[in-house]
């Protein structure tokens, strides 16, 4: 049997989706599994939604993920994490930041986002930010600390991390990232 | 959260690329020296790439047609070429593409030609594979970032046994999907010997020796058309045969997730159709599928060889397709997937949507603001600036092809008469000017209309990602280059120097006092809004 493992990872323009899931398919490769991952880039660049499929297993066909079929949600924004619910089913693991961003034209942060992910997802992560950011000590490394939590729920060796975030972060920055990384991995969380 | 899969060794030489990533690679394995192209979503990342790679020469040229005519000069002396482009971008180029295919190649010519179903990036969702069968060119499909490179190569010996250029297409979703690569050594440089060599009867096409061309043309397809049966990218696989599945490109991928047990038919080539193949499969297999994204180019192709067949009777002709969409089209045909869907979680709260928006201190904001508020006609173009349409500015009033505003603003003021003077603006960003606006400002000073064409000049072609252009002083890699000088242009076209005016992007006083009195002059008029792209200015700021 062929099982596939799906991920996606979504959030809004500049919050490090791009790097946190090229990071992760990297890890994902250097650990042997094939590895495919999705994503739309061109006009959505400009403050509008991101978001990254990966898949991973023996052999992976189609880059895309099917609704209802992602094994994790992983998000970077409340408001994103619910707008792409239908990809998650039942029994997937959601993983959101608390992270409140207002589209460019609205004023007002819709009611009541954090009450529907706790009623609908079985299997909800919900990430502190601003923790977790201050245990960091820098907003910038906070998608590749998130990857650390991410790391605790698939099965990933901790070199296949270690090659793939000095491959993809910037030159310089590898010491400050390995560090987010290893405060997220360790980073408790209020599962429910 | 377990995964029963247990890791191989780690194989250390194995790349994560995306497909335009893997062509980029390909063409370096197959001895590439030359790469010419205009950047375009999703094509763009191509040339980019070529240009990292050493012993090559690149250029971002000026629009897709001369990218290609470009190509056609360096490939007939010898010299491998990759041209790039979108598939909008090969309308552009369509020109040199039909004659090029009866002047051939010496050394190997091929382009690659993203299409963009459901026009994620683009203003329409033609289908390019067309265009191959039209013009009598090869046109291979890869369905991978592995395929991708493994084509390109491929495309190149094809281009050079066959005489012809060879069309390479992508999908935006084969384009930007990253999956592994296994790279390999660099191939002998060149295989033709560098140097153009006069042979006017191939490279000259008057009527006279274009007749003799288009035989050789059509004897090349022939000969290709027994041959492409025997290439290796084309694959039968056989399991079960009670559905039998034609399809190519990433709906391959689609398809071996929605059938893993049907039978299928890949196709790696596009054009010609390896006739025998496909009719071996078809007596092989109950029933015959074809799952293709857009036009039923297989199918009508197909059906006229008189297998029967379906298709578009079930699969959507717009838009991309994705597992779930196969698997409910065939569903309806009476096809059901072993593979259970899963419910996706259901949500009733209502978010305020996200769209693309332009960047906050964008210089391209304050002109769409005066645009509003003097209620003008807004002719537009193709850049970020499109979002002008957007509120908060709601500021464009036509968007076609690029170049393209020049002309409509034109035609509007030819029908409309005097009653309407003076309300009409084109406006265009400068990439999109240097592309082809150039020649609409000449027809516009030629017929002796009196537009005001407003340049939008942010310094780069930022929609695709900040390329310079012939209006930034730089090129491919860096090199600094020539400016284009609106006002000597201006001048060139008979525009009066009180009507070329140029003005800072974040004085929208200015702006607006331009704009008043370059159309109150009621003459060809030109302005220039300058201000560099902020995008642009943070990286530079960083570097
Ligand atoms: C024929 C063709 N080639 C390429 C493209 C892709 N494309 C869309 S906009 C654009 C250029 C935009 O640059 P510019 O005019 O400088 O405006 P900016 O985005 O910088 O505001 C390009 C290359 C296209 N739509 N059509």
């Amino acid at each position: 049997m062929n099982s596939v493992l799906n991920i996606l990872m979504v959030g809004v323009g500049g919050q490090g989706i791009m790097m946190a899931s090229d990071i992760l398919a990297l890890a994902l490769m250097y650990s042997g599994y094939d590895v495919k991952k999705s994503e739309i880039h061109g006009m959505s660049q400009r403050g509008g939604s991101v978001f990254s499929h990966i898949r991973y297993g023996e052999k992976v066909y189609s880059p895309v993920i099917s609704e209802g079929e992602a094994d994790i949600l992983f998000s970077t924004e409340e408001m994103e994490t619910v707008r792409w619910l239908n990809y998650a089913g039942s029994e997937s693991c959601i993983i959101s930041t608390k992270t409140k961003i207002n589209p460019a034209e609205v004023k007002e942060y819709p009611q009541g986002v954090e009450d529907e992910l706790k009623k609908k997802c079985k299997n909800l992560v919900l990430v502190d930010h601003e923790a977790l950011s201050r245990e960091i000590g820098n907003i910038k490394f906070l998608n590749v600390a998130l990857l650390g939590l991410l790391s605790t729920h698939i099965d990933v060796p901790v070199d296949s991390w270690e090659k793939a975030i000095e491959e993809r972060v910037p030159a310089g920055s590898y010491e400050a990232n390995w560090k987010a990384f290893i405060t997220g991995k360790e980073y408790k969380t209020e599962e429910s | 959260m377990g995964c029963t899969y247990k890791y191989k060794e780690v194989i250390l030489n194995r790349l994560l690329l995306s497909g335009n990533e893997a062509i980029a690679l390909g063409a370096f394995e197959a001895g590439v020296m030359v790469g010419t192209g205009y950047p375009g979503t999703p094509s763009t990342e191509i040339l980019e790439n070529l240009t990292t790679y050493p012993g090559l020469y690149t250029e971002w040229s000026v629009n897709e047609k001369v990218a290609f005519e470009v190509g056609i000069g360096s490939a007939i002396s010898g010299a491998r070429t990759l041209v790039t482009m979108k598939h909008v971008g090969l309308n552009v180029a369509a020109d040199p593409l039909f004659t090029s295919s009866y002047v051939g190649v010496k050394a190997g010519l091929v382009i690659v030609n993203a299409d963009d179903p459901e026009m994620h990036s683009s203003q329409n969702e033609q289908d390019n594979r067309n265009y191959a069968y039209a013009a009598k060119v090869p046109m291979l499909e890869p369905s991978d970032s592995q395929e991708a490179k493994e084509y390109t190569k491929k495309a190149f010996e094809i281009s050079e046994s066959y005489d012809t250029p060879v069309i390479l297409r992508t999908t935006t979703r084969v384009s930007h999907s990253k999956s592994i690569v296994i790279p390999q050594a660099l191939q002998a440089r060149n295989k033709a010997a560098i140097g153009f060599e006069r042979n006017l009867e191939k490279y000259v096409m008057i009527p006279a020796f274009a007749r003799l061309r288009h035989i050789e043309v059509e004897k090349r397809m022939q000969r290709l058309k027994e041959d492409v049966n025997r290439f290796d990218i084309n694959r039968i696989e056989i399991n079960d045969t009670k559905l039998g599945i034609i399809t190519a490109g990433i709906c391959y991928t689609y398809v071996k997730e929605v059938f893993p047990k049907a039978s299928v038919l890949k196709l790696g080539i596009v054009n010609p159709l390896p006739a025998d193949l496909i009719r071996e499969f078809c007596t092989k297999v109950d029933s015959v599928y074809v799952v293709e994204e857009l036009d039923p180019y297989f199918e009508i192709r197909i059906k006229a060889m008189g297998i029967q067949i379906e298709g578009k009777k079930y699969i959507p002709i717009t838009g991309e397709l994705n597992p779930d969409i196969i698997r409910k089209s065939l569903r309806i045909a009476g096809y059901k997937s072993k593979k259970t869907l899963k419910e996706g979680l259901k949500t009733s709260l209502k978010l305020p949507p996200r769209p693309p928006l332009l960047c906050p201190g964008c210089p391209h904001r304050a002109v769409f603001t005066v645009f509003k508020k003097l209620g003008l006609t807004v002719t537009g173009d193709i850049g970020c600036y499109t979002l002008g349409v957007l509120p908060p500015f709601n500021a464009m009033d036509t968007c076609i092809e690029m170049g393209g505003g020049i002309g409509v603003a034109q035609g509007i003021e030819i029908a409309q008469g005097e009653k309407r003077h003076g309300k009409t603006v084109a406006v265009i960003g400068d990439s999109t000017f240097a592309h082809s606006g150039i020649t609409g400002l000449l027809n516009a000073a030629y017929n002796k209309r009196s537009s005001l064409i407003v340049v939008l000049d942010n310094g780069t072609t930022a929609m695709t990602g900040m390329q310079p252009n012939p209006l930034s002083g730089e090129r491919i890699n860096g090199e600094e280059t020539i400016k284009l000088d609106y006002k000597k242009l201006a001048h060139a076209v008979g525009i009066g120097e009180d009507n070329v005016r140029i003005v800072d992007a974040y004085k929208p006083e200015d702006i607006e006092e331009a704009i008043d009195s370059l159309l109150k002059s009621k003459a060809l008029s030109l302005l220039v809004v300058k201000g560099l792209c902020v995008i642009l200015k943070r990286r530079r700021k960083r570097a």
